[in-house]
């Protein structure tokens, strides 16, 4: 199938009057995932988006369900949206990232309505890369530039057109109520050159990290990795695949709601305990945990590595503190302290 | 630049091999163009890896606080200013304390690159002295490094280190005095016009706390953010309480702040932080003539009382 570049703006309308659609938007020189009203408002220019677009099905903020307490009884409404959705232009590293969080909120031990809900009533309308940036390390962490695992479509940039692959039976549902035209032999021909093209210039290493990371708790890498980290929550918060949360309660007299908010295993407080006692009490086990989490606890646990190599830490982070090279440290640390 | 690169290396060099002391914070070569990362030496061997130019934004001062052991520090004008604010407060111990001081004629806002280049990625830096040219696949866009720099380093008045062991490098010229121009724009709107603008521009915020933490005088061991009896703010980033923690933040850096613009360089998001705490640095120096950290022998603005002191907020009878 097929799109013009120039058809966009209207397909997005038309999905805009059935649907709750998000797609990157422009915000200066950056660009965000955001609800759009118009298709007008679409912008595919950026390489990827400032903020992954995981906080359209697991928002950074969001009640769960509101509560009374009357004379007769205790009332619970929960907040559940069912809206339909559909996230246009998502790249394959965040297609990936939402199979990843599948793990975590639907699992043998638990099943998240909140998540899970949205997750079913949602489109991901995929984009492939055909210039992946130089902080991209995909093709290392299990995906690549046109990798349409997790999506429903995947859209092809050929210059003036789209060709569009049908991944899914929700997408190709999607597809057929789009009415798109079917794609020619040289329009397929230019996608597969495109997708050919596509360069991962950045190679990271993981062969051997998990072993590693299965024995070195205690080595004194970790007193240096994390060494010029300020402990904000640039990376965590701009990951993809970062998942933690903190659940509060807002309550006034017997009127109330539960929140879960993002949190950040790089705060102080998110392990800090109620009797004052913090398990983590530095730098050095905050960082050690963000690695052990993404690279070993996620693999033991789901067999798979909890990052997509999209870079984002690496462009956010205040003070450059590289994945990239703490990876490549902790795999050459054995050597170098010898 | 890389005169004063190797400079820097030989001083490092020279004070390990003297155990004079036992680490050198500084900068090394970073993993993006345009992109110094904080480098920590503690063998002389590892100096070499220490760099300097205009892309040394960090504040350094804020690996400084509480350190056990001699330590020298890499520090430009603005890093001196924090230093010296953070000796005054105690929590840096001059004595075991080298400063490679290095004058700064300003660093590079990787925002403004990336504004110009209109998303497109820069892959490289090709330095022609007083401009850069700025390339990537298939473009290269050459800039005048002052259109590049930092707002925060061009009203800058203390490019050249305020105190120092050693100094690498030429001072540089004197500037005229920050007329604070930007913060007057601001302070000619409405109120209403002034909260449309602040609340657009909070609206931003994820609440990642980068701004906090880059800054070398945030260093409550409990931010009052991360107080949970009371709740003075939710942790949703709701603009409100976006424009909340930002005011108490800047209030409590009054007469403390040393306008580096760490804050502002840190924000992920491209926040003008920097708008909001110098009107609290403009106001202190109209109060009081105090500039924070600018000299070891002024005490700080709220430190110190005198009966003369201008009370125009109490009402005159």
């Amino acid at each position: 199938m097929i799109i013009s570049k120039s058809a966009i703006s209207g397909l997005l309308d038309k999905l805009i009057a059935e649907y709750q659609v998000y797609a990157p938007v422009k915000e200066g020189a950056y660009s965000l995932f955001k609800q759009i009203k118009s298709g007008s408002e679409a912008d595919f220019s950026n390489k990827n988006s400032k903020i992954p677009p995981k906080g359209i099905l697991f928002p950074q903020s969001e009640k769960l369900f509101s509560y009374s307490v009357t004379p007769e009884g205790a009332r619970v409404d929960e907040c559940v949206d069912s809206a339909q959705k559909v996230i246009f232009g998502v790249r394959p590293c965040d297609a990936k990232s939402l199979l990843l969080l599948d793990n975590v909120f639907k699992n043998d031990k638990y099943e998240d309505p909140y998540y899970l809900t949205r997750r079913a009533n949602t489109i991901l309308v995929g984009m492939g890369c055909n210039d992946p940036a130089a902080t991209c390390f995909c093709t290392s962490m299990n995906t690549g530039p046109f990798d349409s695992t997790g999506m429903d479509l995947l859209l092809v940039d050929t210059g003036d057109n789209y060709v569009v692959e049908a991944v899914s039976d929700k997408g190709r549902e999607l597809a057929a109520k789009l009415g798109l035209a079917a794609a020619g032999d040289a329009d397929n021909a230019a996608a597969a050159k495109v997708k050919e093209a596509a360069e991962v210039a950045c190679q990271v290493t993981t062969e051997g990290l998990k072993a590693k990371l299965d024995g070195n708790f205690y080595d004194e890498i970790w007193d240096r990795v994390h060494e010029k980290c300020l402990g904000c929550g640039s990376c965590t918060y701009s990951c993809p695949t970062c998942h933690c949360f903190d659940i509060v309660d807002d309550a006034v007299d017997c009127n109330g709601c539960r929140i879960r908010n993002w949190d950040s295993c790089m705060y102080p407080l998110f392990t800090l305990h109620g009797s004052g006692h913090n398990p983590r009490t530095g730098g050095k086990e905050r960082m050690r945990q963000r690695v052990m989490h993404k690279f070993k606890y996620f693999v033991d646990n789901f067999n798979a590595t909890a990052c997509v190599g999209c870079g984002r830490c690496i462009k956010n982070c205040p003070v450059n503190l590289d994945i990239r090279e703490v990876l490549a440290d902790i795999l050459g640390s054995e050597a170098r302290d010898k | 630049m890389q005169k004063l690169a190797a400079a820097i290396q030989d001083a490092a060099k020279k004070l390990l091999d003297d155990q004079k002391v036992d680490l050198v914070v500084g900068f090394a070569r970073g993993s993006l163009p345009l992109r110094s990362t904080p480098g920590f030496i503690r063998k002389s061997c590892d100096a070499g890896k220490l760099t300097w130019d205009y892309s040394c934004e960090n504040n350094l001062a804020n690996y400084l606080r509480k350190r056990e052991g001699k330590v020298a520090v890499v520090a430009k004008g603005c890093d001196t200013r924090a230093i010296v604010a953070l000796i005054k407060e105690n929590q840096i111990n001059r004595d075991n304390l080298y400063i490679i001081g290095v004058p700064c004629s300003g660093m590079i806002d990787r925002n403004k690159a990336d504004e110009l280049l209109d998303g497109k990625e820069l892959l490289e830096v090709e330095d022609k002295g007083d401009t850069l040219v700025l390339k990537g696949k298939g473009f290269a866009v050459e800039a005048k490094l002052a259109d590049l720099c930092h707002d925060t380093c061009k009203t800058c008045c203390y490019g050249t280190p305020v105190v120092y062991d050693m100094l690498i490098g030429e001072p540089v010229p004197a500037k005229a005095e920050d007329n604070f121009d930007d913060v007057r724009a601001f302070e000619a709107k409405s109120p209403a016009e002034r909260k449309k603008m602040l609340a657009e521009d909070l609206s931003k915020c994820i609440r990642c706390y980068a701004c906090r933490n880059a800054c070398p005088m945030c260093y409550c061991p409990e931010c009052f953010v991360d107080c949970s009896t009371p709740v003075w703010i939710e942790k949703a980033p709701d603009t409100a309480d976006n424009m909340l923690f930002q005011s108490v933040r800047v209030l409590h850096l009054a007469g403390r702040c040393v306008d580096c613009g760490a804050c502002d360089r840190a924000c992920p998001m491209g926040i003008n932080l920097r708008g909001i705490t110098r009107k609290m640095v403009k106001e202190v120096k109209e109060l009081f003539g105090y500039e924070a950290g600018v000299n070891m022998e002024d005490k700080p603005a709220l430190n110190e009382f005198t009966a003369d002191d201008p009370q125009p907020f109490l009402v005159k009878e």
